[in-house]
């Protein structure tokens, strides 16, 4: 019930900031909105646990910084291999072994890997992950040992 | 002293906004360039997702700058959050799909003008 | 800055162009798959910065849409191309109960 709780308020502040109006008749019409969306994610039973985590948003931002200050840094190679006149990569594909347990925390780490650039989650396997890299030096034993501690830190708390 | 800077942050942020702007559609293009010339399926993977990042975070970045209002600053950082959020989702779904099907990715170092025969084009 | 924003825009549709290209020419139905998802994000941010261009920063709720739209369509094909049907379920039936959580 909590989850729906949240998903009432998420949903309520995200109409009004798209809209921004007080009018009678758009506010009615966020409401009816409102109360369909709910209703259609209750028969589609997608509000559970995994899908609502909004006691970890402040990991999560947290997270989110530290990202993307890797993104950052991790765009700058594939920029310089994308204009240099000669062509200079070194494509490999490695398997990844993560300490994440949970379904959320594997997504969050299979998607920090797929959105820094230079390295793509190619399918996940129970624990071990399939990765391609433009750099094999990117994607060497231990190179994601840090994102994968801090996502599981992120969505399951504690880490490893 | 404080007013002073805000007034000059008001007076820069129009320029600043279409600097970004620019920042983020040369990155893009540079993004799209590796699109073309990069060897095979997954390494062009690689260089699309230079868009979905640096590309629309400059550019959107720009837009916020340049937002007559809070509202609109509200819709950009909704846009970005939902391209974060989707981009590597579907750059996934369309590798495993691609891995699932078979496709084999080139390995080992690539460079100084070798002619890729599988897809036949010019490295 | 509008001349910034004239020359963003014209860079922006360079880059759609050059993507065109490779959804032409793209050997393999992947490649062509990539170049059109990237070919919609473009299209967000392109719809963005025209709304900025021309004063009506109200596009930015169409692109918001498109945002969404071109998620769901990217998503829709693959799972097309793989199970040659759009009515397979995509989530795992009620998994078996998980260990410690």
């Amino acid at each position: 019930m909590g989850y729906f709780i949240g998903l009432l308020i998420t949903l309520v502040v995200f109409w009004y900031t798209m809209s921004g109006m007080n009018k009678p008749l758009i506010l009615s019409l966020g409401a009816v909105s409102v109360v369909l969306t709910m209703v259609l994610s209750w028969r589609l039973k997608i509000v559970d646990k995994d899908s609502s985590p909004y006691g970890r948003i402040v990991q999560f931002l947290l997270y989110w910084v530290w990202l993307f200050v890797e993104i950052l840094k991790a765009n700058w190679r594939v920029i310089r291999a994308c204009v240099k006149a000669d062509l200079d990569i070194n494509p490999a594909l490695v398997k990844v072994k993560t300490v994440c347990r949970s379904d959320l925390a594997k997504t969050t780490f299979a998607n920090s890997i797929t959105l820094t650039p230079g390295t793509v989650t190619v399918s996940v396997e129970g624990d071990k992950l399939l990765v391609h890299a433009l750099y094999e030096e990117d994607a060497e034993p231990g190179a994601f040992d840090e994102m994968d501690r801090r996502s599981a830190w992120a969505s399951d708390g504690g880490g490893a | 002293m404080l007013t002073d800077a805000i007034e000059f942050f008001h007076l820069v942020r129009p320029w600043l906004g279409g600097a970004f702007c620019l920042l983020g559609a040369v990155l893009t293009v540079i993004g799209t360039a590796g699109v073309l010339r990069f060897p095979d399926f997954y390494t062009r993977l690689h260089a699309a997702s230079i868009t979905d990042t640096a590309g629309a975070t400059a550019l959107l970045i720009g837009m916020g700058l340049m937002a007559p209002g809070w509202v609109v600053v509200a819709k950009v950082a909704a846009i970005w959050v939902f391209l974060f959020l989707t981009s590597p989702t579907a750059s996934h779904a369309i590798a495993n799909a691609a891995h699932v099907a078979g496709l084999e990715p080139l390995i080992g170092r690539l460079g100084r003008g070798e002619v890729d025969p599988a897809s036949g084009e010019e490295a | 800055m509008n001349l910034l924003l004239a020359s963003a825009t014209v860079a922006l549709l360079l880059g759609i162009v050059l993507l065109l290209i490779r959804a032409l020419m793209g050997p393999t139905l992947y490649d062509r798959v990539l170049a059109v998802n990237s070919f919609g994000t473009k299209t967000v941010l392109l719809l963005g910065l025209l709304g900025f261009a021309m004063g009506r920063p109200d596009f930015l709720d169409i692109a918001l849409l498109y945002a969404l739209i071109n998620f769901v369509s990217t998503i829709a094909i693959l799972k097309f191309f793989r199970y040659r049907s759009f009515q397979v379920s995509l989530s795992r039936r009620a998994p078996a109960p998980k260990e410690g959580s």
